[in-house]
């Protein structure tokens, strides 16, 4: 947590991440270097449309932009997700991507080109010796840090 | 001919609430047309000024991207699926 920036109006849901999605995202995340690296999350929504937090699948996705400062997902990779999460009867409810040499906080990219209010955001800080992976909800300029649980059943 | 459209979760609030759409069209463009005209909401999302294609939208017609097939002039049959899906993207 990075006090004074968090505006907590709409900081939830927790998101859930099984040991093993938590380990594709940050071996995804390790494995695009010396690029940003990206990939989307599907998981059930609740009855408001609003993701729940638990997540059924990560999947790692290509950075269309081979950018060390930005990142695009393949639309291939969208487009994929989208099926997958359609099968399921899920959504894609967020993206994840790496921020190689600075915090794992939104960058002023990151929210200008936030997609979906609705969507976890991310971000997974390789700045220092341990990988930090936060997670968001962006709306319009706000930005409110969620919970992120392990889940290690 | 009809053909289904599948709409990201961020723009079903536009249509009310739906997931796909069916419209009938013989190209691309032609739907947009009909869909936009259905849901005027859409149309800032998929279309720009001149109406052309959005750049932050990206649209399948199955397995292609309509960018590298024939745009908005893109032949569809009855049957095929367009599935409109958001640019994401950001940035250290």
């Amino acid at each position: 947590m990075t006090p004074g920036r968090t505006t907590g109006k709409f900081a939830e849901p927790t998101l859930r991440l099984t040991e093993s999605q938590y380990a594709i995202i940050i071996g995804n995340c390790y494995d695009g270097l010396p690029n940003e690296a990206c990939g989307l999350l599907v998981g059930p929504l609740d009855d408001n449309g609003e993701p729940t937090g638990v997540i059924s699948q990560a999947r790692p996705c290509t950075n269309a932009d081979a950018s060390a400062i930005t990142y695009t997902v393949d639309p291939r990779d969208m487009l994929g997700a989208m099926r997958a999460a359609e099968a399921l009867g899920h959504e894609i409810v967020g993206v994840w991507h790496s921020h190689t040499h600075t915090e794992g906080y939104p960058s002023p990219t990151d929210v200008r080109q936030a997609v979906d209010p609705a969507w976890l955001y991310v971000i997974v800080s390789l700045r220092d010796h341990a990988p930090m992976l936060r997670a968001y909800r962006i709306r319009g300029a706000e930005i409110g840090e969620v919970p992120v649980e392990l889940d290690r059943g | 001919m009809a053909v289904e459209i599948k709409l990201p979760t961020m723009l079903r609030v536009q249509a009310d609430g739906q997931a796909t759409v069916a419209i009938e069209g013989a190209t691309v463009g032609e739907v947009f047309s009909t869909l936009v005209e259905r849901y005027p909401g859409l149309r800032g999302n998929l279309l720009d000024d001149a109406g052309s294609l959005h750049k932050f939208v990206n649209v399948y017609k199955d397995d292609d991207d309509i960018r590298y097939l024939d745009g908005l002039e893109t032949k569809l049959v009855d049957g095929d699926v367009l599935s409109i899906l958001p640019a994401v993207a950001g940035g250290a």
